[in-house]
């Protein structure tokens, strides 16, 4: 690749975000906040100090995982917004299952069927967008947002109903997972094992779209569909399978959450890792690496919400609005791409290698 | 051709300006599209611009619609160098363009296209009065199309009549067509070509005309200038000219025809047979009712017929792009569904018409698209691996083989001018070496005479080695060329069938006219 064009494609997304910055500068001035101030106290919240670091990195990680329930399925040239429906079923097949093992089995054990169960149950809700955009052409963007919703109240009728913890008052929740099948942190950190899975799942993703003969048959699916029929791909049952590992992302994050931090299901479930997934999804142009990248920097965003609570006052969902200001921002650059004069090649005056000066004869 | 038509409305009388370019470069990146091209059309004359695939055609007239901004070089307009940024400018020049493909809304009527069309719309329509004087121009106009059909239900020969009539609607006095006869038959070819000479003749339009067809430029224009690798190659008098000096402008050399003979099959095998096939349209109307036939090796089935008649969505069915209603396929005796497995089993290879729509993928390598049949298997791929460098290999061989101009193998195929999408699409179909069935669908539309040359050799050699080929081709005297058996296709029904030596030119005529 180009130089230039490496450098475009680092450059856009952050000057985005710089952009997004100076936009929320002036909301935060506007409401009265010492707009320096405000971005000082983000910068330390996040990434002031290894210990604060640690909280975006707890952010980071379901972030990572959700971000693919929307990145993988682009390539297929399908918009999913599913990642909070996704999040929150696989969130709490995963509980049930931790439930129902209890201590019958070693911990390792119990989280590794969890996590199964986490992408089992993620992987069957986003499959089933893409089994319906496939058999009944029903538009994938819609369903899989309408499958959010359902999601929800699911949880919330389980949690208020069926799978309530008679001595959760205030706050319904499932009965808590045993302390023991907890995920555990990594050694010498605050950080759960979570991270860990959102880097391997954010590599993995990549490696299988960019060097695998899977990933090629799916990018040729969502490049034309018509070209890949003619090429004998099967398309339904790529566009499935994409959905469904696509889910199976965002239930591990689910999973996560409720395994690492919340330790049951409840309403925490759906802060919004969700649609921050979405977020990250586009503003890495749908590249798992930079996925794990952008996933740092909102995880910080949103790491800082408390402090501006605290220092300056401003309400904590603040940093919603500066997440959706960026959120903007980023998909507008998107607009950008190959129209800015200083990331165009360079010409030189010489035909190109590739042409041969012959006309074509009979091989 | 003494009679001139009607005149199309009082202010289109005046004489259409002067169009000059001068010494236009335009560059893609490292790529130089355009050298220092220069262009001069005279008022009231029909003009050809010649060249091979990817010699810059298309580029420098979408650098006169202002669609690019040339890095260098004027236009003037009678005279007085003017700037044209948008295509709404080259309007008020006077400057209206038809492309290689369609610009029209498909749900919406003929009517409601024109109206759109309009630069200048207002909010609101008063339809009436819209209607009545679209009724006059339509009667006033060389040619018609019926205002109140859908475009999704005209055929593409009146789709293309209609964007030539939406350019004289919006009074455009310089027409510039982008090969325009590509999506019709020569008989309508002529007959639109012939109608807008008629305008040329009367001095109420200038035309510069894109074509690679040398019967077209002899027989509707009267300059031509020719482009090769963006330069400008030549330029002179239709009548001056002979087609070798033309095609040795194009080609930079002279080059000896060489026709490949065809030599018999000795032991001719059914390949590929299909029996009452049915299949829809998109909009589940029935297009195919009922069609059977069968292909040997060593042998190349011509199907005839005018464009809409079911030949689209029979090659769809045949090429897996859409599942018949009824009917069985068999290739080789066996069943055959067009899965990737068998049609590797099977060795069947196609070229579909329109190939950046239906068999490349625009955003993707060239490389990539070359390798959208062998990617899953050695050396391309190891278990579930790929590896990127055989393909790229495999790319460039291709390249070479196949004379596809591109920057490199990581150019998108998107990029690459028409008729080297079209190379990159065939080098990937024809390079195997056992191919068993070919089917090919107008493989040469868009193409240069050198191309089309080449194309038929290698249909010609593969059947001669034992390839089945089913070919359809709106374009007849292809067919009469290369077929050993022709069939015409009427209404979704095969109409007439026989044996080239055989066949009788008005009977294939009249069932393709439907009688
Ligand atoms: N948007 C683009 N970006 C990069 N390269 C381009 C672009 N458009 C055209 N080119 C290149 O410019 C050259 C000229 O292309 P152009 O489309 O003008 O050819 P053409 O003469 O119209 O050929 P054809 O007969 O095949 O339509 C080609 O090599 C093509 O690859
Ligand atoms: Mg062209």
């Amino acid at each position: 690749m180009n130089w230039r064009r490496t450098l475009e494609s680092i450059c856009l997304p952050v000057g985005a975000i710089l952009a997004g910055l100076v936009l929320f500068g002036i909301f935060c001035s506007l409401v009265g906040a010492n707009p320096f101030g405000v971005f000082g106290s983000i910068w330390k919240a996040a990434f002031g100090s290894w210990s604060t670091f640690q909280n975006t990195l707890i952010r980071a990680a379901p972030l990572m995982l959700s971000s693919l329930c929307t990145a993988l399925p682009a390539r297929l040239g399908l918009v999913i917004i599913g990642n909070e429906g996704a999040l929150v079923v696989g969130g709490l097949a995963a509980v049930s299952m931790g439930l129902a093992i209890g201590t019958s089995l070693p911990p390792v054990g119990v989280q590794a069927l969890m996590a199964i169960a986490g992408m089992v149950a993620g992987g069957i809700w986003i499959g089933a967008a893409g089994a319906l955009r496939h058999y009944r052409a029903v538009n994938e963007t819609i369903s899989s947002l309408l499958l959010n919703y359902i999601a929800i109240a699911l949880l919330n009728h389980l949690v208020g109903g069926p799978m309530r913890d008679p001595n959760s008052l205030n706050k319904p929740s499932t009965a808590p997972l045993d302390a023991v099948n907890m995920l555990t942190n990594m050694p010498g950190t605050r950080v759960h094992w979570g991270l860990l899975f959102g880097l391997i799942a954010c590599v993995l993703a990549y490696f299988l779209i960019q060097r695998t003969t899977f990933g090629f048959a799916a990018r040729t699916a969502g490049g034309n569909i018509r070209a890949a029929r003619i090429a004998g791909l099967p398309v339904g049952k790529l566009t499935i399978i994409v959905c469904a590992l696509a889910g199976a992302c965002a239930g591990l994050a689910g999973m996560v959450e409720v395994a690492a931090v919340q330790g049951a299901a409840n309403e925490s479930l759906n802060v919004g890792y969700g649609y921050g997934g979405i977020l990250v999804a586009f503003a890495a142009r749908h590249n798992p690496l930079g996925a794990v990248l952008v996933s740092l920097l909102v995880g910080g965003i949103l790491a800082s919400g408390g402090i501006l609570q605290r220092s300056h006052n401003l309400p904590d969902a603040t940093v919603l609005v500066f997440e959706g200001l960026v959120f903007l921002v980023v998909l507008y650059s998107d607009s950008l791409y190959g129209k800015l004069p200083f990331f165009k090649e360079k010409p030189v005056d010489a035909s190109p290698p590739a042409v041969t000066p012959k006309s074509p004869s009979p091989v | 051709m003494t009679i001139t038509s009607p005149s199309l409305n009082v202010s289109t009388i005046a004489a259409p300006p002067e169009l000059q370019i001068v010494n236009m470069t335009k560059r893609f990146g490292s790529l130089v599209a355009l050298d220092n091209v220069s262009l001069n059309l005279k008022p009231g004359t029909f003009h050809a611009l010649l060249g091979e695939n990817g010699a810059g055609k298309s580029t420098l007239v979408k650098c006169v619609m202002g669609f690019y901004r040339a890095d260098q070089g004027e236009i003037l307009i009678d005279g007085n160098p003017r700037a044209i940024a948008s295509p709404r400018d080259a309007h008020h020049y006077g400057i209206g363009m038809v492309y290689q493909h369609f610009t029209s809304v498909p749900a919406m009527t003929v009517a409601e296209n024109l109206v759109l069309s309009r630069y200048d719309s207002s909010t609101l329509i008063n339809w009436k009065q819209e209607m009545e004087q679209l009724n006059d121009f339509m009667n006033s106009a060389p040619f018609q199309v019926p205002l109140n059909l859908p475009i999704a239900q005209l055929a593409a020969g009146q789709k293309q009549k209609l964007e030539i009539l939406k350019q004289l609607y919006l009074k455009s006095k310089i027409l510039i067509l982008d090969e325009p006869t590509s999506v019709l038959t020569p008989g309508e070819a002529d007959e639109v070509l012939g109608l807008i000479k008629e305008q040329v003749n009367a001095g109420l339009l200038s035309v510069l005309l894109i074509t690679h067809k040398f019967r077209e430029v002899t027989s509707f224009t009267e300059e031509v200038t020719v482009l090769r690798k963006g330069k400008l190659a030549g330029h002179g008098s239709v009548k001056e000219l002979a087609i070798a000096d033309m095609a040795e402008m194009m080609m930079g050399e002279r080059r000896e025809i060489k026709e490949v003979a065809k030599t018999p099959y000795a032991n001719p095998q059914p390949v590929l047979q299909f029996e009452g096939i049915q299949a829809n349209k998109d909009n589940g109307v029935e297009a195919v009712s009922g069609v059977s036939l069968t292909v040997h090796s060593g042998e190349i089935v011509g199907i005839a017929g005018v464009s809409g008649n079911g030949q689209k969505e029979l090659v769809e069915v045949l090429a897996g792009q859409r599942s018949p209603t009824s009917g069985t396929v068999r290739v080789n005796g066996e069943p055959y569904q067009a899965t990737r497995a068998e049609m590797f089993k099977h060795k069947v290879f196609a070229l579909p018409e329109e190939p950046l729509r239906n068999a490349c993928v625009p955003h993707m390598s060239v490389a990539e698209n070359m390798a959208l049949r062998t990617f899953d298997r050695a050396p391309q791929a190891k278990g579930i691996l790929l590896i990127w460098k055989a393909i790229r290999q495999t790319a460039q061989g291709l390249i070479q083989q196949f004379s596809v101009k591109t920057p490199s193998t990581e150019t998108p195929v998107g990029n690459l001018s028409g008729g080297n999408v079209q190379r990159t699409v065939l080098a990937r179909e024809l390079s195997e070496d056992h191919i068993n069935l070919l089917i090919a669908a107008n493989p040469c539309f868009g193409l240069d005479f050198a191309a089309v040359e080449f194309i038929h050799s290698q249909i010609v050699e593969a059947r001669n080695r034992g390839v089945a080929v089913l070919l359809v081709s709106e374009d007849l005297d292809e067919l009469l060329a290369l077929s050993d058996r022709i069939v015409v296709i009427s209404s979704g029904q095969f109409v007439y069938e026989s044996a080239i030596a055989e066949a009788d030119f008005g009977a294939i005529g009249r069932s393709m006219a439907g009688h």
